[in-house]
């Protein structure tokens, strides 16, 4: 694998046909048939770390696109301030995040090279939204890696305006990998067992891992959070489930 | 974990930021990741300007126990004047 690539900066039109940024990568593989990913950035923003996660799916062979989620409140920021901004105003509206969500799947989609199938992954809060954008969308395959608010409600007092969404788990277009931390409590382990209660009873494809000894971010490369074989184990599940679910 | 627990209340000061100095009209308050700090969870202040936009902010990362010892120590300066002053 030469994991050669390009990454930039561009616009696509989000919700509403808003002005959203978006990091693209896309390989440069000459492969004449790939699938595209979906980067959902974590509760921290449109940062450099997220950044780094979408220049790794196109190293693997995967155009990846991440819109910025905050890019309406606070163009030209920088990630911690825009995403000080987003938590003081409750977080993304949920029919806003499948908006860009759907855009950055068309514009995909729509690549030179695309086989047309598209993967979505969201990491913290971008995990709830990930399986949000499986039930609002069609797509191939969707990754939750560690998404709270989505059986439970939020924390009583909390600012963030979201709100459980299990009740659209019937709508699930797609099989969805999920992984979490033992050691988390938004989600804690009895919310995601819930979660797989409610799929298994729908007949809906999924996949869950827990790893012991890991809690919230443990894919979170520069923060305490990160446990390598937690991430190590959680990469190759992914590698796995979207070479099942996104190849040609 | 993500706490996503967040107080916030209407300041009134100043903050010195990336642009200098400027007047404060928010503070959010909450326990959760940091952005710089190498802790898992830090106490996070947020001094921030709205109007002015996103990066009129002062932000700090605290440890709990730093975070504790500053609100005493705030609590302790502010009883330690005559409390004309700071009626």
């Amino acid at each position: 694998m030469r994991e050669d690539l390009t990454a930039t900066t561009i616009t696509i039109a989000g919700a509403g046909d808003d002005a959203v940024e978006a990091y693209l990568a896309v390989p440069e593989d000459g492969a004449t048939s790939r699938g595209g990913v979906v980067v959902i950035h974590h509760m921290p923003g449109y940062d450099a770390s997220t950044k780094e996660i979408v220049r790794k799916f196109a190293a693997h062979g995967y155009a990846a696109l991440m819109p910025n989620l905050y890019y309406r409140e606070a163009p030209g920021a920088s990630p911690d301030d825009a995403a000080a901004v987003a938590r003081a105003n409750g977080g993304v509206p949920d029919d806003r995040l499948v908006g860009d969500v759907n855009a950055a799947a068309e514009y995909l989609r729509a690549l030179a090279g695309s086989n047309g199938k598209i993967g979505v992954i969201g990491y913290c809060s971008g995990g709830r939204q990930s399986f949000l954008a499986a039930c609002s969308l069609q797509l191939d395959a969707a990754v939750d890696c560690y998404g709270a608010c989505i059986v439970n409600p939020p924390p009583e007092g909390m600012p963030l305006k979201v709100t459980p969404i299990v009740g659209l788990a019937k709508d699930l277009s797609c099989p969805l990998l999920g992984l979490f931390g033992a050691d988390d409590k938004y989600p804690a382990p009895d919310e995601t067992a819930e979660l797989s209660k409610v799929l298994d009873d729908l007949g809906k494809p999924h996949d869950f891992h827990t790893y012991d000894g890991a809690g919230h971010a443990f894919f979170s490369v520069d923060r305490t959070a990160y446990r390598p074989e937690a991430a190590t184990d959680g990469w190759q599940k992914v590698w796995d489930f979207y070479g099942r679910y996104l190849a040609s | 974990m993500c706490t996503y627990n967040t107080e916030k209340i209407e300041i009134t000061g100043s903050g010195k930021g990336a642009q200098g100095w400027f007047s404060l009209t928010d503070a959010t308050v909450y326990f959760d990741h940091p952005v710089h700090a190498m802790a898992e969870h830090t106490l996070n202040i947020d001094f921030r300007n709205p109007g002015k936009g996103p990066a009129a902010r002062v932000a700090v990362e605290l440890t709990a126990e730093s975070a504790r010892a500053l609100a005493a120590a705030i609590e302790a300066a502010l009883a330690a004047v005559p409390a004309a002053l700071v009626a």
